[in-house]
């Protein structure tokens, strides 16, 4: 079993909700991303995904574009986001996955990239624009180099797909809970209860539903239906608001605290 | 017809696809499926054909350019005048048959995203001829650029959303029009301007644009008795270029020749060439030549004209590169407006700057003809759009 599965299964089976943090790696810098990481690792997250930049971020709302732009203009690269997670790797053993784009995964090289990965210590690799139709180019590469492709499911998606998808997933399921890009909406927890319970029963992997969850209420509702709980825009804006501070690793901490007492 | 693309998944060879978020996917399945019994459905066929007809004028007529056949000295020059379907450009024929399909899907309103401001005009205009709500997502740099375009969406009815993220172009439009359709894709259907983007578009486009090509065989093989030697478009997606070469592609004997936008040099990096200078890579929903970097990050794409100024290619054009069938060449900012003087100056007919690139590529390639050989060239619009920017080339102040 995978790292990612692993790990949520047995926060599962302990009866706990993981809680999942997304951050822009490179924003405002690679160097302060690992400090954040850190940070998140020590306060509790549960894993981590780190966002790789990509000059159009079609999918993201306002707050995730503007640290995507921030990242690419300190210059972070794909090679630099996995040669951090190869020095986050020397003290933790925390699940990592990552997420981003296709094209910048494509221009490295799909073997090289699984390769390179997974000796750098990524778990999973999420690409919103890549739907199962598209990944049969890339998954063999990432199945022989034991990396999780994790499976996006959208309140769109109808119910024949969705359980076809769901029956295929990879260390968890992420649920979209909205029609819309990261950070625009909040989430409703009950007009999602009813897929996200389809999903589990339909899923061998735990389901975590993201897009929308800001605060601690919202994270609290969320778990109660779902397996884990995605944080990203909320913890991204709040590293854009604190960036060069020096309160910027506290504020950090203390933001996932509450998550995950509300959890 | 030998040559069948796409693929029933929408790919041509290791091109096209269907790169997008999960949210889209359906709405991409139920657009296909919607297509596909639109394409089987003989009512739809004619009532397309009977809009562009008596709506869009079609067909728009071959005129032999006497004048600059002569002046080049070389090969007969035949301009397809889609310069004169109503709002000024191929642009229409595509949105026609989208919003005919929109209707026919029970979508009740339409987003555009628009470079030069031709798709979004044409988009407004056939939402306004159907009484549909119409959003137009375009750069804030083409707002500047193209102000004439702008009111007229606005004048149709339609909302104008400037776009400021990224480089404020084409590309960023698209952005925010699949974020857009992202956040309201049960009600609204996308209408796509070009031959790129996820399945079925590049397919779709195609089709809708392709009675440009099958008019022109009919009528170069009434003029001339033969097919001609050379076809000839501009290239920015690549719409106007695909409906012209679909209709000949089985045709071996005729070349085809896609002129992309060199800007100020494909060697300064300034210019929009994705086929002859960019790599495979994955934007916007599909897989084909794009300009970007060494750590796959798109580049900013130049030219003087807004409707090539786009960092990538539909994906049939990349397939036919790879597979030889059509050649691809590049023309200059200078040699466009150079261009754009011939025609206007020796045959009374002001290109659209995109369109002068097509006719830029004739001084090269007419001479080295005989006059025996025949050049078929899309005029795809007409050039009122661009005098503001022709003027500041000429350093004229309006």
């Amino acid at each position: 079993m995978s790292n990612i599965s692993a790990t949520l299964n047995a926060l599962k089976e302990r009866g706990k909700k993981a809680l999942v943090t997304f951050i822009t790696a490179g924003d405002p810098n690679l160097a302060t991303s690992e400090q954040i990481v850190h940070a998140l690792i020590e306060s509790g997250v549960d894993l981590i995904e780190l966002g790789f930049p990509f000059s159009d971020p079609m999918a993201d709302g306002p707050t995730i574009q503007l640290a995507s732009e921030r990242a690419l203009e300190s210059g972070t690269t794909l090679r630099g986001v996995l040669d951090m997670v190869a020095r986050i790797r020397q003290h933790s053993n925390v699940p990592i996955l990552l997420m981003g784009y296709y094209n910048p995964v494509f221009c490295y090289g799909l073997e090289a990239f699984a390769r390179d990965a997974a000796s750098a210590g990524v778990d999973g690799l999420l690409l919103v624009d890549l739907p199962p139709e598209e990944a049969e180019e890339l998954h063999p590469w990432l199945r022989a180099a034991g990396i999780d492709l994790i499976t996006l499911l959208a309140p769109t998606s109808d119910a024949a797909r969705s359980a076809r998808l769901a029956s295929a997933g990879e260390g968890f399921l992420y649920y979209v809970s909205m029609t819309g890009v990261t950070g625009s909406k909040q989430v409703d927890a009950g007009a999602i209860a009813a897929a996200v319970h389809d999903l589990k029963e339909q899923s061998p992997v735990p389901v975590a539903v993201g897009f929308g969850v800001s605060t601690p209420d919202d994270a609290r509702a969320v778990a109660r239906i779902a397996d884990a709980v995605v944080v990203g825009s909320a913890l991204v804006k709040l590293i854009a608001e604190f960036s060069g501070s020096p309160g910027l690793l506290d504020e950090v901490r203390g933001f996932v605290r509450q998550l995950k007492a509300a959890i | 017809m030998n040559y069948q693309q796409p693929d029933f998944r929408g790919h041509f060879g290791q091109f096209g696809g269907r790169y997008v978020a999960e949210t889209l996917m359906p709405a991409l399945l139920e657009l296909e499926e919607g297509y596909r019994q639109c394409q089987a459905d003989p009512s739809f066929q004619s009532e397309f054909d009977a809009y562009l007809k008596n709506y869009v004028g079609r067909p728009s007529p071959l005129y032999y350019a006497r004048r600059i056949s002569e002046h080049l000295g070389g090969a007969k020059i035949y301009l397809k005048r889609e310069d004169l379907n109503h709002t000024g450009a191929h642009k229409v024929n595509n949105t026609v048959g989208q919003v005919l399909l929109a209707r026919r899907m029970g979508k009740s309103k339409v987003i555009a995203e628009t470079g030069a401001g031709q798709h979004g005009v044409a988009t407004a205009t056939v939402a306004a001829l159907f009484g549909l709500e119409c959003d137009v997502f375009m750069g804030k740099e083409d707002i500047r650029r193209q102000s004439l375009n702008v009111f007229r969406m606005k004048l149709l009815g339609a909302r104008v959303h400037e776009v400021t993220s990224g480089t404020a172009t084409l590309k960023d439009a698209m952005n925010e029009a699949l974020r857009y359709w992202v956040t309201h894709v049960r009600d609204t259907f996308y209408v796509i301007g070009t031959v790129a983007g996820p399945h079925p578009y590049p397919q779709m486009v195609r089709d809708f644009q392709s009675v440009i090509g099958h008019e022109a065989k009919a009528q170069i093989l009434e003029a001339e008795g033969r097919l001609p030697d050379v076809a000839v478009a501009c290239i920015g997606g690549g719409s106007n270029a695909m409906g012209l070469f679909y209709p000949f592609v089985d045709d071996a004997a005729v070349r085809l020749i896609g002129v992309e936008a060199a800007g100020l040099g494909v060697a300064t990096g300034k210019h929009a060439a994705s086929i002859s200078a960019g790599r495979v890579g994955v934007l916007h929903g599909n897989k084909t030549y794009l300009l970007q970097n060494d750590d796959g990050q798109i580049q900013h794409a130049h030219s003087i004209s807004a409707g090539l100024d786009y960092p990538g290619v539909g994906p049939e054009h990349a397939y036919l590169k790879d597979l030889g069938r059509a050649e691809y060449v590049s023309v200059t900012d200078d040699e466009a407006l150079a261009a754009f003087r011939m025609l206007t100056e020796m045959e009374g007919i002001i290109p659209a700057l995109e369109s002068a690139h097509a006719i830029a590529h004739l001084t090269r390639l007419a001479p080295v003809l005989t006059r025996e050989d025949v050049i078929l060239v899309c005029l795809s619009g007409r050039g009122d759009k661009d005098i503001h920017t022709v003027a500041d080339a000429m350093g004229f102040e309006l």
